[in-house]
């Protein structure tokens, strides 16, 4: 089977990351980083706040999780049926639809569409389908510079980093090293920074607007992904906050979207539950500022549709983990995860980071990795993320059943087997309780050898004297 | 096999043998339209931090020219079919979109004056749809200042209530306050790359 490049590949360094480290070590270099540490925590504790306000004024939310769930079970199980019904509506409202079976035929598919055009230059909206296929680096490589117009996607590339979180991929920066960012190497992309910047958002965001402005007027292809499409009307939907989603999908002369076949609903009215579920599980907003809905060629644009496919079907095909393509992409499970709160994005290796990444990832690229069969052990399995996802995403279990596929290290295998013997039989049990709490001074912290591994981030438990069943025969249940 | 021809043959591969779902819709859907849906719109659009106005239809062009002076917005896009008597007589001159603007046409007009398709009471959301009084998409985007006019029967109480109105053969646009970011440490900040003003004007029947 073909390995799925989810835009970070295994062997290239990155951050200080490699894909030949697992989580765990990744993990360990990142919370060293106090800084890190304290944006996150700051961040998504604004974020979980803001959430559980909105979410919590509107009365139907169970009832809206529930319809969300089960259109998006309903669309997944006659996905085929509704893929043609798109095709077919887009193509009558005049777009061009071109299907992709992984990220080298998307990223070819997209390269001769802006080929054909005669630019070098386009404009882009922040998407995750497009990182995740590294359309960026494929279009560079032919000598098409792609200009990310999303506050954080340009603090992002300007600063040659990678994003580590999904709604805001600049979650790792605080405002100094963002106007740090700005100050020098926005001039190597475009109109340069302002003089005497500060590091207050509002002047941040007003340089962004300068240095985009000019930028949006002048490019003649845009390309952006899709938050959902409606078989029904051949309708594309895009949330975003900026303008600069706006910007790309209605200046441009030639708009190209690229998106996850799975983000599909089957009608329109479908769309009232969506645009209620995303936004306050997202940015815990009652609603995005801007949304725009576009069906086919709009007002004498020339628009292409690339549906990828990039391993989705593979996990279409497997029943307990099908439910992670009902994710809308709102990042709630980023924001309540203890784990993601301390690792940030960039240690899960993969342009999905947090409790969705960690089921995602390793199921769309496959667990051949060290890094993807760690995935699915970075969580505690506390449930934050299945209480809080908009869809319904039992996480958790997903999250098990992984860990059950992955190859276990031997001296895990070891110990567990160790342990089913001692513990299938009463005797051998009680015996062994009695060796452990006579040695009980001899247990060293750390455990030696292979077994290590378990007490480099676990502290041993403290061995008891007595075991409970001794302790009842000897006090006859603590009468005695 | 074509690309198309192999994703599908996955698909069916994938999903043979698994039961189909029902979809419960329990949720609120379409609410009565009723008179505290324009103090509700106004108040979620001033969450927002948009300026909103609530005027009898006689005073909307008085209320208009004020807030054009206030602004200091002298160069307005007004779209064909805004209607004639919202507008001031006088102070400001007015950009027609027809020949088509260029975009940096656009970028230099002070602001644009429009109607709306539908507003939305409980997320203090308006939605363009490219019909008479409110243009092309563009023409909301490049102007820093965005002025629209909200008549009451417009307004609808919830999210499916707007759905259920709209056309997605027109290109729509849903505004929810002035263009803002919350890329920086999650501080929300108005006004990225649309208009960083947005004012609402409520329009209610003169009778009342």
């Amino acid at each position: 089977m073909s390995r799925t490049f989810l835009g970070m590949p295994g062997t290239v360094s990155m951050m200080g990351y490699s894909g030949k480290e697992g989580f765990p070590e990744n993990a360990a270099k990142a919370v060293r980083n106090s800084q890190l540490r304290f944006n996150l925590r700051k961040a998504t504790g604004t974020i979980r706040g803001r959430r559980a306000s909105v979410v919590g004024e509107l009365p139907d939310w169970p009832d809206l999780r529930q319809a969300g769930k089960a259109i998006k079970d309903h669309t997944l199980r006659n996905l085929d049926t509704y893929l043609v019904e798109l095709e077919e509506a887009v193509t009558r409202a005049g777009g061009h639809v071109h299907w992709a079976r992984d990220a080298a035929e998307a990223n070819r598919i997209v390269t001769d569409l802006v080929k054909a055009t005669g630019e070098t230059q386009v404009v882009k909206v922040k998407s995750m389908a497009t990182q995740e296929i590294g359309l960026n680096e494929a279009l560079h490589d032919e000598g098409i510079t792609a200009y990310e117009t999303d506050l954080a996607e340009l603090i992002v590339q300007l600063g040659d980093d990678w994003p580590s979180h999904i709604l805001v991929p600049a979650i790792h920066r605080n405002r100094s090293e963002i106007r740090e960012i700005f100050v020098r190497h926005m001039s190597e992309w475009g109109r340069p920074a302002p003089e005497k910047l500060t590091d207050d958002p509002a002047a941040l965001a007003e340089a962004a607007r300068l240095h985009l402005r000019e930028r949006f007027l002048a490019t003649k292809v845009a390309i952006s992904g899709a938050n959902f499409m409606v078989a029904e009307t051949g309708t594309l939907v895009v949330l975003e906050s900026e303008g600069n989603g706006r910007m790309c999908l209605t200046l441009p002369e030639t708009l190209i979207s690229v998106v996850g076949i799975e983000k599909l609903l089957p009608t329109w009215r479908d769309l009232e539950v969506f645009l209620q579920l995303l936004p306050r599980s997202s940015t815990g907003e009652r609603m995005n500022p801007y949304t725009s809905m576009w069906t086919g060629a709009t007002e004498g644009q020339e628009f292409h549709l690339v549906l990828l496919d990039n391993g989705r079907t593979r996990v279409l095909a497997d029943d307990l983990g099908r439910q992670a393509l009902r994710c809308i992409r709102c990042s709630a499970c980023l924001n309540v995860c203890p784990v993601y709160e301390r690792s940030g994005g960039h240690a899960y290796g993969s342009v999905y980071p947090g409790p969705i990444g960690a089921i995602l990832t390793p199921q769309l690229r496959g667990m051949e990795s060290e890094l993807d069969r760690s995935l699915p052990y970075a969580s505690s399995l506390c449930g934050a993320c299945y209480e809080v996802c908009p869809v319904a995403i039992d996480i958790p279990s997903v999250l098990v059943e992984l860990r059950g596929r992955s190859r276990h290290p031997m001296a895990e295998r070891a110990g567990m087997a160790a342990a089913g013997w001692v513990l299938n039989r009463s005797g051998r049990l009680a015996r062994a309780q009695r060796m452990g709490g006579r040695m009980r001074r001899l247990v060293p912290k750390r455990l030696p050898g292979p077994l290590g591994g378990w007490t480099d981030t676990r502290d041993l438990p403290d061995i008891p004297k007595e075991s409970f069943r001794d302790w009842w025969n000897r006090t006859d249940g603590g009468s005695r | 096999m074509s690309a198309r021809d192999v994703i599908l043959a996955r698909v069916r591969a994938a999903v043979e043998g698994v039961p189909d779902v029902e979809i419960p819709r329990s949720y609120r859907g379409a609410a009565p339209a009723s008179e505290g849906l324009v103090d509700l719109l106004a108040e979620r659009v001033r969450h927002y931090k948009a300026a909103v106005h609530v005027v009898a239809e006689t005073g909307v062009a008085d209320l208009v020219a004020a807030s054009l002076a206030e602004r200091r917005a002298r160069r307005l896009v007004v779209p064909e079919g805004f209607p004639e008597p919202w507008l001031p007589a006088q102070g400001f001159e007015r950009i027609a979109d027809e020949p088509r603007l260029s975009a940096s046409d656009l970028d230099t007009a002070d602001g644009i004056l429009t109607t709306c398709a539908v507003a939305i009471a409980e997320t203090g959301t308006i939605v363009l749809d490219a019909g008479a009084g409110q243009g092309r998409r563009a023409l909301t985007l490049l102007p820093d200042f965005h002025l629209c006019v909200v008549r009451q029967d417009q307004i609808v109480a919830n999210v499916p209530d707007a759905v259920a109105r709209l056309d997605p053969g027109r290109p729509l646009t849903w505004i929810s306050g002035p263009s803002a970011t919350s890329d920086i440490e999650l501080n929300r900040v108005e006004g990225v790359h649309g208009p960083r003003i947005l004012e609402v004007v409520i329009v209610t029947p003169a009778a009342t």
